[in-house]
């Protein structure tokens, strides 16, 4: 029997380091057992790596980073569908997520369908927010404090003992050991992702992700929990097992009953040494480890596709524990040719 | 002391715990009283073993496996004491 052929675009193809999530949702999505996919990649920058990997990516088209604005992606987004006709659009960063989520509607009425968080829900679980959140569900996170002035500093470095993270709007972290390496960090993250910033307790333990996917009425579809095995000094997971924790799983399932979260996530959680975890962190999207999700038995951007396109998804009810994924890098050899041409029209 | 149900051992060794994700190398004297305790033999058992087998007083063997016993908690490879 032939399977469907879905044309998909997604976001995220800068599979470096610190990598996007966008070539691990491809393979995801490659390896679809309900469909056939034709992928269109939207790249912000001509050297993200996913561009040239085209036995995964049929055509890529540059897009405008969100500080050009919603106007600026909403025309070349209107291009790129006249062209490809996409069914789904599947955006893979943080800080695009907003503008994707305001175009929603907009791209639903030109045929393409998403499968986003709510506005609420993006908000709510906000890092400046989440001592509410936490309060809220009913979940432990650690304490914090959301500062926009250097000078707020000192007066919550009494309340928060010393070591805190010092923490980005959208992105990094910094361990402060004292009130000057604070302020310093202060001003590193608030220069490169803007205001405010996140002073947070510090939380000694083991790091453990769940991936997971909510189906927007309080079911769990997909959930897949992960312990980190080895870091990046960028704090990102370049090795990681699949583990059985109730606790955990537990902690997944009423996160997503309670806020009847819809999309894809990814819970960032801390155990410590007396078995607690504390929430440090959600992600409303699909984090670049989901293929270790694929790998044992939960295609989460298969089941999202299904999901965006409105039809039923029965829950994954079991994944493979003790399985590993070990990231690696892998050198490209690329026609200077093809670079010009994503550099010079945008499109490959 | 009785091993956590859903440690898994394998034969040469090596012990992994799916509720954690940790993973560790036990050496053939640990491997053995791991594999004795997953049997459900008691301390005493487990002593009586290790006298036979190794050059040592009982008393060392006791203390050498109260630490071994902490160590398992520690790592939550036990469940209960006995």
């Amino acid at each position: 029997m032939t399977k469907p052929l879905i044309t998909i675009a997604v976001t995220g193809l800068n599979a470096i380091d610190s990598p996007g999530p966008g070539v691990a949702v491809i393979r995801g999505l490659r390896e679809a057992a309900s469909f056939d996919v034709r992928i269109i990649g939207l790249a912000y920058e001509s050297l993200e790596p996913g561009i040239y990997m085209h036995h995964l990516v049929d055509h890529t088209y540059q897009i405008p980073y969100p500080a050009a604005g919603i106007d600026a992606l909403k025309e070349r987004l209107e291009y790129i569908i006249s062209k490809e006709k996409p069914e789904v659009l599947i955006p893979n960063f943080d800080a695009e997520l907003y503008s994707f989520m305001k175009l929603e509607k907009h791209l639903n009425t030109l045929g393409v369908h998403l499968f986003l968080p709510t506005f609420e829900q993006f908000e709510e679980r906000h890092k400046v927010n989440l001592p509410e959140f936490g309060k809220k569900y009913s979940i432990d996170v650690p304490r914090g404090f959301v500062v926009s002035d250097a000078s707020e500093i000192f007066s919550i470095s009494k309340e928060l003992e010393f070591p805190f993270m010092v923490k980005g709007k959208w992105y990094d972290a910094y361990v402060a050991y004292n009130f000057e390496q604070a302020r310093t960090y202060f001003n590193k993250v608030s220069a490169k992702w803007g205001l405010p910033v996140v002073l947070q307790q510090f939380i000694h333990g083991t790091e453990y992700n769940v991936i997971g996917l909510g189906d927007g009425a309080g079911n769990t579809i997909a959930a897949v929990p992960m312990r980190k095995q080895y870091i990046t000094d960028k704090g990102k997971a370049w090795a990681g097992i699949s583990v059985d924790d109730k606790k955990l799983m537990a902690l997944t399932r009423r996160f997503v009953e309670s806020t009847k979260w819809r999309g894809a996530f990814e819970l960032e959680l801390m155990r410590t040494n007396q078995g607690k975890y504390y929430l440090m962190e959600i992600n409303p999207r699909i984090p670049a480890w989901v293929y270790l999700a694929v790998g044992v038995g939960q295609n989460i951007p298969e089941a999202l596709t299904h999901l965006a396109l409105g039809k039923k998804v029965v829950p994954f009810e079991k994944y493979d524990v003790g399985k590993l994924f070990i990231r690696y890098a892998f050198d490209m050899i690329v026609d200077r040719s093809e670079f010009e041409t994503i550099s010079s029209t945008g499109e490959l | 002391m009785k091993i956590n149900k859903d440690l898994a051992i394998s034969e040469n060794g090596f012990l992994f715990n799916p509720a954690t994700g940790e993973s560790f190398t036990a050496n053939p004297m640990a491997f053995e009283i791991i594999s004795m305790l997953k049997e459900g033999q008691r301390s005493e058992k487990i002593i009586e073993w290790a006298t036979q087998h190794y050059l040592v007083e009982k008393s060392t063997v006791e203390k050498d496996l109260h630490d071994f016993f902490g160590l398992l908690r520690l790592h939550q490879l036990s469940v209960e004491n006995d």
